[in-house]
């Protein structure tokens, strides 16, 4: 791997990373705001 | 390195995206907000929230196990070989697996939060896409289209029962609104690509039946789409503003399909006629949906009463 595909791969690496960050914790966020739904029901 | 980048290289977030087909969805998204919108009864915002996120979830899945399957067909076509995997950007293995996660969780989803009926037909409606249509049906039949348009016309439904929790025949007719639509929609396109799919043997009306038959396909479908686009007010389940609404543009859309079916395209055609169809056929189905809802405001919430 070259030096600039180096730095390619921890850019993508880490933006992959962060993207998921974001998902994951608007799971969560979801699944806490539904479970108060769920019980009102 | 001489192989793909997408050996070596993590594959851009951004590509997982273009892999759910974010053109298709927004149609998708909004026919199926419109399901839930237009259905009697109440749902919580919250829910309601959740029963489009999984819809969207389902068609994004269904989208990129589209593009697994369908690589090579897309290498070979101009409109197509930019995506993620004929592109080089990303392993194909990575495009089952993404489909198939977001498909499993947009059921699961469905189902914990919404409704085991809507998530049911959620998952029907992803097989139908990924192996009736994708990998049994569209190589094989010319039908493929009619066929295909089945899995674009379950978003409205699955909204609105997931409101009713209930298959009345409300449902049912918008699924056949976008079913009889998607024909004359797609072959409006695939005269106008007509080369493409030629090349890459996919058997598109207009490369197996000929353009006239598509053209006479086409109106015929038009003319039928009005009475079943207009069916919601006939049997009581919308108001007259949906009603007139539906007349017009059908009106419209039989009136924008008289040119295409009478004509025949030259060499070095510039295809006006269907490329104006193909745009006008869009707008029908956002107005139509459109219309529903207004409908149901007007009338379902007092507007008018």
């Amino acid at each position: 791997m070259t030096p600039e595909e180096e730095t390619e791969f921890k850019r993508r690496r880490k933006s992959r990373n962060v993207v998921l960050a974001a998902v994951l914790v608007f799971f969560v966020l979801l699944f806490y705001a539904l479970t108060f739904v769920q019980m009102g029901r | 390195m001489s192989e793909s980048p997408a050996l070596y290289l993590p594959t851009d977030w951004r590509d997982f995206v273009s892999l759910t087909k974010p053109r298709v969805m927004s149609l998708v998204i909004f026919t199926g907000l419109c399901g839930l919108l237009a259905a009697p009864g109440y749902i919580h915002p919250l829910v309601g929230f959740v029963a489009v996120l999984c819809i969207a979830m389902g068609a994004g899945g269904a989208a990129a196990l589209n593009q697994w399957w369908e690589a090579d067909i897309d290498a070979g076509m101009k409109r197509t070989a930019g995506r993620p995997i004929p592109g080089g950007r990303m392993r194909r293995t990575d495009a089952r697996d993404f489909g198939i996660a977001l498909s499993v969780a947009s059921v699961g989803l469905m189902g914990v939060a919404v409704s085991w009926l809507a998530a049911a037909i959620l998952a029907v409606s992803i097989v139908y896409y990924a192996v009736v249509y994708t990998i049994w049906l569209k190589p094989r039949t010319p039908q493929n289209i009619v066929i295909g348009g089945g899995a674009g016309a379950f978003p409205p439904m699955i909204g609105w029962i997931a409101v009713t929790h209930d298959i009345t025949l409300m449902p049912v007719l918008l699924f056949a609104i976008i079913f009889f639509w998607t024909p004359p929609h797609f072959w409006a396109l695939a005269l106008f690509v007509q080369t493409d799919y030629a090349k890459v043997g996919i058997p598109m009306m207009p490369v197996v039946k000929g353009e006239a038959s598509t053209r006479r396909q086409i109106i015929a479908y038009a003319v039928l789409l009005l009475p079943i686009a207009a069916a919601p007010w006939f049997i009581g389940g919308t108001g007259a503003v949906y009603g007139a609404v539906a007349m017009l543009l059908s009106l419209a859309f039989i009136a924008l399909s008289v040119p295409v079916a009478l004509r025949r395209a030259g060499p070095g055609d510039a295809m006006k006629p269907e490329k104006r169809l193909f745009a006008f056929s869009v707008l029908y189905l956002f107005a139509l949906f459109a219309a529903l809802v207004a409908d149901r405001a007007i009338y379902g919430q007092g507007v008018f009463a």
